[in-house]
């Protein structure tokens, strides 16, 4: 405890800091495209497509083919392994359009939730086996960030101790190793909104949480700076019959923030977890509309959010391809303008963008 | 741990952050005056007067009676039990003195250290016995917050890892009584200057601490919006032949408290430490100019380094008591200068305020 062995060099960590900062500089977040086959099962199935590898390349094509309007609001693209060695129609490979773009590469590298024995349901996240030479071969593959997703839920006696422990320590262990080859961990403990608690049990269990996320961050000797956090906004239970507004949620979400979050950490990249397009960049602007002060920038890491409009625009025609594209550099933009809290609202109903993607314990 | 029985109502916790922010408004600090009456001893022998009661009453009334402007730079003082019972010559209690100029009165609460068998003279503190009738009765005498200073030393085998974890929680089982009775709790985990080590060595060490002691508080439950944190700049130890600017203190202890004091923290009173009175100046001014985000105040809570100059002048004489009080205004201000980042060093400083205030192994 008393001795200090560095676990990474100060080029290291200059390295680590510049790729944080790259993908949160302002107004700019993360489209989170890293579906694995099993939820871009559920997605495409929504939309009457069959789930193969073309179908999969295809919709991802929709959204890398976006033109240079993406640069100013997307700063960094999360794929799926599969698609991380995939190409668009005239052979180049998704990966070189993104960096192209100069948009950073990210990769999911977690290998899905297990169950933890003797808890309500819950589980801990695999993927430490062999995980440094994986990430050290993404990094010549491309990626420079990583995401690992944990869930944590919450119920009459759920989180546990346990729960919470386990899962700070998995995240911390990712994290330390993900540094160690060049690659920023983005670090995600999910709590989810399945439930019908109300803001303030979210924002107290958050807090919880993410104290011991960071306590696990510390005694991993994982470099604060060269990491990002993935986090949900504190929002009620999804059954929960109270209605808040945008401004208490952002209120609840930057309370619980301040109190855990070092401002050492560069950038808060917000989850979406089945909220609507429209309520996710709204929730989003109120967040950067808050009084508190916030040393760390807070945008999005978006998938369902981001894609919703996009997915509804394809229904897999060829046709459609350039209508879907448009669609989601919509909706890029417009979380942009929420990550500097300038978005003034749609003022239209949105079919697809007012729709709750709420699914429930959602696991992908 | 999946359920809030709140602590304290939102009334408590306005009162508590209310007093917080108080006490560290616009540049002011605190004054230490907590010296025990074995610590007044080590105090009064250096400039050769006796330790008793009339004379540490004296020298307290001194510095109490100063010109009301005080209060531009004085936030706090901290009161050793003797003296929040004591008055002045006219017969009036210093507590009422001090209120009068709207300065927030404190109490050291801790009860002196005890030894951690098993460790290399590592120890814990003293105290939490009847502690919240302690801190009822101060609140109703007057007073609105408290301090508790846990010691930690760089050495072979230390801080050991149970020694971080029992101050770290005795300092949260502290904070948490205190507010329950309204007092804001300063969190004191000083890591002491003793040693040879480098300032590097000083600051992964505090690091260690200041994360066990916010998990420790988020633990138990304690409100960080209504306590402040009175830790030690990181420095190297003592005996260090490698010489620090103030710039290089200022960095590494910044760098320190952004990687584990949330930002709901209102404000960070450094304690001296044995530091000069000019260094203790110095380096406060130049950690409020470092560019690392800030988000607490930054200001001072020094004992030695405002009193310093005082005492010698003071010599246990009546007559002396302009000479005192112009030495110690001198100081307080200097230090409000420095809470702004707009100190600016006039050279002209007395033996007294350059002179190493270290004595080993501090206990006070």
């Amino acid at each position: 405890m008393p001795h200090s062995y560095p676990a990474l060099s100060a080029e290291q960590k200059k390295e680590l800091s510049d790729i944080a900062l790259r993908i949160v500089a302002p107004g700019k977040g993360i489209l989170a495209a890293d579906e694995s086959v099993g939820s871009m099962a559920k997605r495409l199935s929504q939309i009457g497509v069959e789930n193969t590898e073309e179908n999969r390349r295809l919709y991802r094509q929709v959204l890398f083919s976006a033109d240079d309007r993406v640069k100013k609001c997307i700063g960094g693209v999360i794929f799926f392994h599969e698609t991380l060695y995939q190409k668009d129609d005239n052979g180049v490979p998704f990966v070189r359009t993104i960096q192209d773009k100069g948009i950073v590469v990210g990769i999911k590298v977690d290998k899905g939730v297990v169950p933890l024995a003797g808890t309500d349901g819950e589980t801990t996240t695999q993927g430490l086996d062999g995980l440094s030479e994986r990430c050290a071969q993404y990094k010549k593959d491309g990626a420079d960030f990583a995401k690992w997703r944990c869930v944590l839920k919450i119920s009459e006696r759920t989180p546990s101790a346990l729960a919470i422990l386990e899962n700070a320590n998995v995240l911390a262990r990712y994290a330390s190793i993900c540094q160690q080859n060049g690659i920023v961990p983005i670090v995600e403990p999910e709590i989810l909104p399945d439930g019908d608690h109300d803001l303030k049990r979210c924002q107290y269990v958050t807090e919880k949480v993410l104290a011991a996320v960071y306590k696990a961050l510390n005694d991993h000797h994982v470099y604060l700076e060269g990491t990002l956090l993935k986090p949900n906004m504190v929002t009620p239970g999804h059954a929960c019959p109270i209605k808040y507004s945008p401004d208490e949620i952002a209120m609840a979400t930057v309370t619980a923030l301040r109190r855990t979050v070092p401002p050492a950490v560069p950038g808060v990249t917000f989850l979406s977890g089945g909220q609507s397009e429209e309520e996710a960049s709204l929730n989003l602007n109120a967040i950067n509309r808050c009084p508190l002060p916030r040393p760390w920038a807070l945008t999005f890491s978006y998938g369902r959010a981001l894609q919703a409009s996009a997915l509804n625009a394809w229904r897999g025609q060829q046709d459609n391809a350039g209508a879907a594209t448009e669609e989601f550099i919509k909706r890029a933009e417009v979380n942009g303008l929420a990550a500097q809290g300038k978005y003034e609202g749609s003022g239209e109903d949105g079919g697809a963008a007012a729709q709750s993607l709420y699914v429930a314990n959602h696991a992908y | 741990m999946a359920y809030q029985f709140p602590a304290l109502t939102p009334e408590q916790k306005k009162e508590l952050s209310e007093t917080a922010q108080r006490i560290v408004a616009n540049g002011k600090g605190i004054l230490a005056a907590d010296e025990s009456v074995g610590t007044m001893g080590n105090r009064l022998q250096r400039i050769k007067v006796e330790n008793t009661e009339e004379n540490r009453r004296q020298f307290r009334e001194i510095l109490f009676t100063v010109d009301n402007s005080i209060n531009q730079s004085i936030g706090g003082v901290i009161l050793f039990h003797e003296t929040l019972y004591q008055k002045d010559s006219q017969g009036k209690l210093f507590r009422d003195i001090l209120k009068e100029k709207g300065i927030v009165l404190g109490i050291k609460l801790d009860q002196g250290g005890a030894p951690l068998a098993g460790t290399n003279k590592e120890t814990t503190i003293q105290g939490l016995d009847g502690l919240s009738e302690r801190c009822a009765q101060y609140k109703k005498d007057g007073v609105d917050f408290g301090k508790w200073r846990a010691v930690l030393r760089i050495d072979k085998q230390c801080p050991s890892h149970l020694a971080i974890q029992e101050n770290a929680n005795a300092l949260a089982r502290y904070a948490s009584i205190c507010q329950q009775n309204g007092l804001v709790p300063i969190v004191e985990p000083e890591v002491i200057p003793d040693g040879d080590h480098d300032m590097e060595h000083c600051q992964y060490v505090t690091e260690k601490v200041l994360a066990a002691v916010y998990k420790a508080l988020n633990d138990h439950h304690v409100y960080l919006e209504g306590t402040l944190l009175k830790p030690n700049m990181v420095t190297a130890g003592h005996a260090c032949t490698k010489k620090y600017t103030p710039e290089q203190v200022a960095m590494a202890t910044v760098t320190t408290l952004y990687r584990t004091v949330p930002a709901a923290v209102p404000g960070i009173c450094f304690l001296s430490g044995g530091m000069s009175e000019e260094d203790a100046t110095l380096n406060l001014n130049a950690i409020n100019l470092c560019p690392l985000p800030k988000p607490w105040k930054l200001s001072f809570s020094y004992g030695r380094a405002l009193q310093a100059s005082a005492l010698a002048a003071w010599g246990g004489k009546a007559a002396n008591k302009k000479a005192t009080q112009e030495a110690f205004m001198k100081r307080a201000l200097a230090n409000y200068q420095a809470a702004k980042g707009q100190y600016v060093h006039t050279g002209s400083s007395g033996a007294a305020s350059t002179q190493s205030l270290f004595t080993a192994c501090y206990t006070y």
